[in-house]
């Protein structure tokens, strides 16, 4: 079972895919828990602190605005932690303000210059898509698979 | 700064949601019910919220999943139910979030298709590459033109 990275990281179509092939899908929810269940100080909504953007200091430069570099620490340790990455291209679910889109830039370009299988793909917009769709990431994955064995 | 002590620890809270023309989100929460176990289960609009321990929730995904294998979609969640921070019942009106889902939902038929397809013709992908989609058209200047001076004389 491989690591593997989805983006947009909240996506339900491929969280369920990648877990539905074997494998554990990488998504915001996961760091999101991590922060919920630890005890702390009181920091509504999403228990991000003033620490995050400190966090953050491994993945971006200290003048990047703090917005990202507070969004970084969410998602860098997964980053970090991936063995593989699935990237839908044209996901405009994944459009924000100024913060999100340059952490989502930061995102795609850390996923891009590791050293990890990625694949990239669209959404299916058609019944034929939908097969191509599910038929690439179903192979990349059993890919995945194969490369671990050998 | 207040203090925060975190409830549900060591749990893990996953969403199942069901576009199925066979089975609805009550069905579905009926059947689930019936092999939980011990595992929290919450019944919402588009399918259910599960949360209780790893395994015995990986345990019961594996079973719901057996309900509608192409038609049931699970992903985590940070949050467990009925979060004051995220629940509307605390919040006085309209829950935040679930854009990312409804913008998903409508591809979910596609994504269906394709397992069914794929499950039944014995894994193989059509063999002709896609097309390549035209990346948002831009609205031609004349049209634009033609939809102001429509709503002006309206």
């Amino acid at each position: 079972m491989a690591k593997v990275f989805i983006y947009p990281a909240t996506s339900l179509i491929l969280s369920d895919l990648v877990a539905r092939f074997g494998h554990q899908p990488l998504g915001a929810a996961l760091s999101i828990r991590e922060r919920i269940q630890t005890a702390g100080v009181e920091s509504p909504p999403l228990q991000i602190t003033p620490e995050e953007p400190k966090k953050g200091l491994k993945y971006a430069a200290v003048e990047v605005p703090s917005g990202v570099r507070g969004r970084m620490s969410v998602y860098g340790p997964l980053i970090e932690a991936a063995e593989a990455a699935v990237i839908v291209t044209d996901a405009d679910l994944a459009f924000g303000c100024m913060g999100c889109a340059r952490t989502d830039e930061l995102i795609l370009f850390s996923l891009r210059s590791k050293d990890i299988p990625i694949l990239e793909v669209e959404y299916p917009r058609s019944e034929e898509e939908g097969v191509r769709f599910v038929a690439a990431i179903r192979d990349f994955l059993a890919n995945l698979k194969t490369e671990e064995t050998a | 700064m207040a203090d925060y002590t975190p409830r549900f620890v060591g749990t893990v809270t996953k969403y199942v949601f069901v576009e199925s023309p066979t089975m609805t989100p009550s069905a579905l929460a009926l059947r689930a019910y019936e092999v939980s176990e011990g595992v929290m289960i919450k019944e919402t609009c588009f399918g259910l919220q599960v949360t209780g321990k790893p395994e015995e929730v990986d345990r019961l995904i594996r079973r719901i999943r057996e309900f509608d294998p192409a038609h049931i979609f699970v992903k985590d969640r940070g949050f467990p139910p009925g979060d004051p921070r995220r629940c509307r019942a605390n919040l006085g009106g309209a829950r935040p979030g679930y854009l990312g889902h409804e913008a998903e939902f409508p591809l979910l038929r596609y994504v269906s298709h394709g397992l069914e397809a794929l499950g039944k013709g014995g894994g193989a992908a059509p063999e002709q590459p896609a097309e390549r989609r035209e990346k948002h058209p831009l609205l031609d200047i004349r049209k634009l033109k033609d939809l102001i001076e429509e709503a002006e004389e309206s």
